[in-house]
C-alpha cells in the first residue's frame, strides 16, 4: 500500500523556510488560542515531493494516452498556457485592485468575452461561472428573472430531453424550477410532438445540449426553439458539446437565447483532476440586464469592471470568475484563430465518424442515422447478455493503456459507452484505440474472464465501491 | 494546419474514405443549411508562441497592481507560495487528468484528495470534509442549502458581519422563491448581535451563518452562537479563514456543525479572484447532506487498500433533480495546492505563518494608531485583519498610496468615510510596514 503523507511525519521536520519574525510579538489571548495541535504532517520538502510525485505516477492523464471520455472533450492542453497564466503580473493581482491598475487582465477578459460572443452568435457574456453547472444555474436564473420582469413568474417548468446530463435537472432544482422530461425519438433526437404537447403556459425554459448527448445534431432545432418561443419560454443551450461546432454553426443562429461554454472542454484548459473549469454564459440582448456582476466594458478611458448587482441575478462567486482559466482560453483562441478553431471541429468530427465506422462491426451503435458529430454512443447491451458488462469493458481498456469512455450515460442507451476522440488525437492513436476495442470484443467471446477480471495492469485491481460506502473511511484516523 | 491537430490532409482523406463519404461537408448533412455559418468567424488573426508571449507580457505590464506592496485582504490574501507547489501542479498526471471516475487509474488524485479531506477536517475540527467547492462564498451558500435539507426548515440567519460578497452569493443561491434569509445586525464591537439573533431565531431556523474571524477581522464567539442556534434546532455554519485557524480555536471544537471557507490563502495565487477553492467540513451526522465529491478508502479485489469516489448517490449524475447540489466540476487542482501547502508548512510551519500574520497585523495596527487622528473602528480583539478610521477619505488615501507603491487596505464606506480594512501577511517586512505607515501619515498631513 502507498503510505499516506502522515506516515512520513516526524516531529521537527519542515518543508518551508520562513523569515524570522521582525516585528514585536503581540500576545494571543488564551481565550481565543487554539488549544491542541492541528495534526498536520511534519516532513521535509524532499519527502513531500517524493510523496506527491509517487502519487502522480498512479494517475492516467492526457499526456500519457488517448482519453475518449464522451462529452468531456479531453483534448491536449497546450503547455504555453501554463507559462502565460503564471506570469507574475497576471498571477499576483489582488481581485479588489482598482480598475486602472489591472488593465491587462480586464483587457484579456474583455477580448475573450468578445471572441466567445462571436463564436456563439450572441452579444453579451458573463465570465463569472466557475464551471459548466454554475453556468447552467446562471443561465436558468437569467431566464427566470426575465420571465419575472415581464410578469410571468408563474412559469416554473424547465423542459429537457430524457437524454439530458445530470447537472441539467439538478440545476433546475437549485433554481427552484420543476423538471419536465421530454421523450427522445427513435433516432435519439427530441421528440418534437412530445415537446409540442409539454410546452405551454408554465414553460419557463427549455434546456438542450446540441449536438445532444448521443453526439447527434438536433436537425429540427429551428422548429424546436420556435415551439418554445411560441409558448413563451426561452431556449438554453448546454454548450458541453460545442467542440463539434466551432465556426460551423452557432447557438445564437439556431434560436437559442443563452448558452454556456466549458472552457475546460472546448477551449483546451486542463481538467486538473476534476477542476478548475470555467463556464462563461453568452446570451442575447434581452437577458443582458440580468447578468451577474464582474462584466467588463470598454471605453476611451480603458476597461472598467462593472461590479453592481442591481437587477442582476446576483453574484455567483466572491470575485470575478476563474480568471487564470480565462487567460488560458484566451491564449488558445489567439493561437488557433478562426480557421484553426473551425479546423479543430472539422477534425473532431472526422475522428469521431471514423471511430464509429470502424467500431460498429464489433459494438452495437443504436440511434445511428447518418453522420455523428464529435462523439457517438455505443451500447454493450449484447455483451451484457454474455455476462460482460460495459463496466468490465471500460476496466479492460485501462489494461490496454487507454482511459475508458464515459459509461452508463446517456441513460436512454443501455450499457452506454460514449466515445469522443477529439481533434488532437492522431490517426495512429485512434487506430490503436480501435484495435484495443476490437481485441476486447474478441476476448468477450473467447476469454471473457480477462475482461471481467480487469483491470490487472493498473496500480490497484478493481476497487470495491460497495465496501467504501458500507465501511466509510473518509479521513486518516488520528493516531 | 494547427499545431494541435495531427491529422493532416492525407490522414483526413484516408479517414473520410473509410467512413464512406467523399468530402468533409458530407458529415455536416445533419445540420440544416439554414443554421450553418456562412462566414468565417471574426476573430483576431492567429498568433505564434513568440507573439503570444510578447502580448501576454504586455498585459502583465499593464497590471501595475501586481507590483504594489499589498495590505489589502477582504477575502483574498497575498501569502507566500512555496515553489514546490507549482512543480507538482504542473505535472501532467495531476494537471491534465479528468475527474477520478476510473478509480484504478486515478489513485494519485484520489489519495491526494483523501489527504486533503483529512487535513481540512483536522484544521476545522470536524469529522470529515468533501473534495472541495468552487470558492469560499459558494461553499457558504451550499452549506446554507445543506442546512435547509438537514432541518427541513426554510429560513436562515446570516450575520451582518459576514463578507458582503458572501451574503450576495447566499442570496443568489437561495433565490428560488421558497427560502428566506434574515440578516442579523452587528454591534458596536463589530460582532454579531446575539440578542438580535435570538429574537430572529424565534420560530426556528435552518442555520445561523457566522464568519470567523469575521469580515472586519473581529473574533466572534463561536461557542455562544452555537449554543444559541442549537436551542432552535438549527445548524451553526462557520465561514473560517484557514490561516487564522493556525492560532485561534477551530470552530468544530466549539460547536460548529459545518465549517467552510476560502482556500486561496493556502498556496493559491491571487490571480484577480480565481481559480480559488472552497473547503467544506462537517460532522458525521450531516455527512450525507453534504454536496460535492467525497473520496473514501476501500479495498481492491486482492484486499489491497485503495481510494474511490464514494457516497455518490448524493450527486447529480445519479440523483439528478434530487441531488444535494448541481456541482460537477470543482476546483480539484487548487485543493491539491492546499494539501501540498499544508504538507510543506506542516504542523510547525503553518503555526509559524499563522502567528506571523497575527503579529504583523497587530504591529501594523499599533503603528497606525500612533498617527494623530487614526482610531480603531471596533475595540475588539482581531485576527489577521482590522478596520481603522482615518481622519481623511479612505478612498482618496488608497488612491494616493497607490502612487507611493502600496495597495492600501480596502475602504469600507459603510463604516464611515475614513474606514479602511487592512491586513499584513507573513510576506510584509517591518520595513515595508513602517514605510507604509509613514506614507499614510504623510498623506494625512498633506490633506489636513
Amino acid at each position: 500500500m502507498e503510505k499516506t503523507i502522515f506516515q512520513y511525519s516526524s516531529p521537527g521536520r519542515i518543508g518551508v523556510s520562513l523569515p524570522v519574525l521582525d516585528v514585536p510579538e503581540t500576545t494571543i489571548s488564551k481565550k481565543f488560542a487554539r488549544k491542541e495541535a492541528i495534526g498536520l504532517p511534519q516532513v521535509t520538502e524532499g519527502q513531500a515531493m517524493r510523496h506527491f510525485v509517487r502519487l502522480s505516477t498512479k494517475n492516467f492523464n492526457i499526456e500519457e494516452g488517448l482519453y475518449p471520455l464522451g462529452s468531456c472533450t479531453m483534448k491536449y492542453n497546450p503547455r504555453l498556457h501554463e507559462f502565460l497564466a503564471r506570469i507574475e503580473g497576471l498571477a499576483a493581482v489582488h481581485p479588489l485592485s482598482g480598475d486602472s491598475s489591472v488593465q491587462g487582465t480586464l483587457g484579456i477578459m474583455y477580448k475573450l468575452g468578445e471572441s466567445l460572443c462571436e463564436i456563439t452568435g450572441f452579444d453579451s457574456v458573463t465570465l463569472q461561472p466557475a464551471a459548466g453547472a454554475q453556468g447552467e444555474f446562471a443561465g436558468l436564473m437569467l431566464i427566470k428573472n426575465w420571465q419575472e420582469a415581464r410578469g410571468q413568474e408563474h412559469r416554473n417548468e424547465v423542459l429537457m430531453p430524457d437524454s439530458a446530463h445530470g447537472t441539467n435537472p439538478a440545476t433546475s432544482t437549485l433554481a427552484g424550477l420543476k423538471v419536465v422530461s421530454v421523450k427522445s425519438d427513435e433516432f435519439g433526437k427530441v421528440d418534437v410532438e412530445d415537446l409540442r404537447q409539454k410546452a405551454g403556459e408554465n414553460t419557463c425554459a427549455f434546456m438542450l445540449t446540441n449536438p445532444n448527448t448521443l453526439g447527434i445534431f438536433e436537425s429540427n432545432i429551428e422548429e424546436i426553439t420556435k415551439i418554445i418561443h411560441d409558448a413563451g419560454g426561452l431556449n438554453y443551450m448546454d454548450g458541453a458539446n460545442m467542440n463539434a461546432m466551432l465556426g460551423i454553426a452557432r447557438p445564437g443562429d439556431m434560436g437559442f437565447d443563452v448558452c454556456h461554454l466549458n472552457l475546460h472542454k472546448t477551449f483546451s484548459t486542463p481538467h486538473g483532476g476534476g477542476g478548475p473549469g470555467s463556464g462563461p454564459v453568452c446570451c442575447n440582448e434581452i437577458l443582458r440586464p440580468f447578468l451577474p456582476p464582474s462584466t467588463v466594458v470598454k471605453s476611451d478611458d480603458g476597461y472598467t469592471l462593472l461590479d453592481s448587482t442591481h437587477k442582476s441575478i446576483g453574484r455567483l462567486l466572491a470575485f470575478h470568475g476563474n480568471v487564470g482559466v480565462l487567460y488560458r482560453a484566451y491564449a488558445y483562441i489567439r493561437t488557433m484563430g478562426s480557421k484553426g478553431l473551425r479546423e479543430a471541429s472539422e477534425v473532431a468530427l472526422i475522428n469521431a465518424n471514423y471511430m464509429k465506422t470502424r467500431i460498429k462491426p464489433y459494438y452495437d451503435v443504436p440511434h445511428d442515422d447518418g453522420p455523428c458529430m464529435h462523439e457517438f454512443v455505443a451500447s454493450g447491451a449484447e455483451m451484457a447478455k454474455k455476462g460482460v458488462k460495459t463496466l468490465d469493458i471500460a476496466k479492460r481498456l485501462l489494461d490496454y493503456g487507454f482511459h475508458a469512455p464515459t459509461i452508463y450515460f446517456p441513460l436512454i442507451v443501455k450499457e452506454a459507452l460514449m466515445i469522443e476522440p477529439t481533434e488532437t488525437e492522431s490517426l495512429e492513436s485512434i487506430d490503436a484505440f480501435i484495435d484495443a476495442m476490437i481485441a476486447i470484443a474478441e476476448e468477450i467471446d473467447s476469454k471473457p474472464h480477462l475482461v471481467t477480471d480487469a483491470p490487472v495492469n493498473t496500480p490497484v485491481l478493481r476497487l470495491d465501491e460497495v465496501k467504501a460506502v458500507k465501511d466509510l473511511c473518509l479521513v486518516e484516523p488520528i493516531e | 494546419m494547427s499545431i494541435f491537430v495531427p491529422n493532416g490532409k492525407a490522414q483526413r482523406e484516408q479517414m473520410l474514405g473509410v467512413i464512406g463519404v467523399e468530402k468533409f461537408e458530407d458529415l455536416l448533412s445533419p445540420i440544416p443549411e439554414s443554421v450553418r455559418l456562412k462566414k468565417e468567424l471574426n476573430l483576431p488573426s492567429p498568433a505564434s508562441e513568440i507573439e503570444l508571449v510578447k502580448e501576454f507580457n504586455g498585459f502583465a505590464e499593464q497590471n501595475t497592481s501586481a507590483k504594489l506592496v499589498c495590505f489589502r485582504g477582504a477575502g483574498a490574501y497575498d501569502h507566500y507560495i512555496p515553489a514546490a507547489i507549482d512543480n507538482i501542479l504542473t505535472r501532467s498526471e495531476f494537471l491534465t487528468a479528468y475527474t477520478p471516475y476510473q478509480a484504478e487509474v486515478s489513485q494519485g488524485t484520489l489519495q491526494a484528495i483523501f489527504e486533503y479531506q483529512t487535513m481540512i477536517s483536522r484544521l476545522t475540527g470536524c469529522d470529515a470534509a468533501n473534495a472541495c467547492m468552487y470558492d469560499g462564498a459558494s461553499a457558504v451558500a451550499e452549506a446554507a442549502l445543506m442546512a435547509i435539507r438537514a432541518t427541513r426548515k426554510k429560513r436562515i440567519l446570516v450575520a451582518g458581519s459576514l463578507n458582503p460578497r458572501t451574503i450576495d452569493v447566499i442570496h443568489t443561491y437561495m433565490d428560488n422563491g421558497d427560502f428566506q434569509i434574515n440578516e442579523v445586525p452587528f454591534n458596536e464591537k463589530g460582532l454579531i448581535d446575539l440578542d438580535a439573533a435570538e429574537q430572529l431565531a424565534e420560530g426556528g431556523v435552518a442555520a445561523l451563518v457566522l464568519q470567523y474571524p469575521n469580515y472586519f477581522g473581529s473574533i466572534e464567539d463561536v461557542q455562544a452562537a452555537a449554543d444559541l442556534v442549537h436551542k432552535f434546532k438549527g445548524l451553526l455554519i462557520v465561514a473560517a479563514d484557514p490561516i487564522a485557524l493556525g492560532v485561534i480555536e477551530a470552530p468544530g471544537n466549539m460547536g460548529a456543525d459545518v465549517v467552510v471557507g476560502e482556500g486561496q490563502p493556502m498556496g493559491v495565487a491571487m490571480s484577480y479572484g480565481g481559480p480559488y477553492v472552497g473547503f467544506m467540513a462537517t460532522n458525521t451526522k450531516y455527512l450525507r447532506k453534504m454536496p460535492g465529491r467525497i473520496v473514501g478508502r476501500t479495498e481492491d479485489r486482492a484486499g489491497n487498500p485503495g481510494y474511490v469516489l464514494t457516497l455518490q448517490t448524493r450527486e447529480q449524475h445519479i440523483k439528478r433533480a434530487k441531488a444535494t447540489s448541481n456541482i460537477c466540476s470543482n476546483q480539484a487542482l487548487m485543493a491539491l495546492a492546499n494539501v501540498i501547502y499544508l504538507t510543506l508548512t506542516g504542523e510547525t510551519g503553518f503555526a509559524d505563518i499563522a502567528q506571523q500574520n497575527w503579529h504583523k497585523s497587530h504591529y501594523l495596527n499599533d503603528k497606525l494608531l500612533e498617527i494623530d487622528g487614526v482610531t480603531d473602528v471596533f475595540d475588539t480583539p482581531f485576527c489577521r485583519e482590522f478596520v481603522i478610521n482615518l481622519p481623511v477619505s479612505a478612498v482618496d488615501a488608497a488612491i494616493a498610496l497607490e502612487e507611493d507603491g502600496y495597495l492600501a487596505g480596502l475602504p469600507i464606506p459603510g463604516l464611515g468615510e475614513g474606514a479602511m480594512m487592512l491586513t499584513a501577511t507573513e510576506k510584509r517586512t517591518k520595513e515595508e510596514i513602517d514605510g507604509f505607515v509613514d506614507a499614510i501619515k504623510k498623506h494625512i498631513q498633506g490633506v489636513m
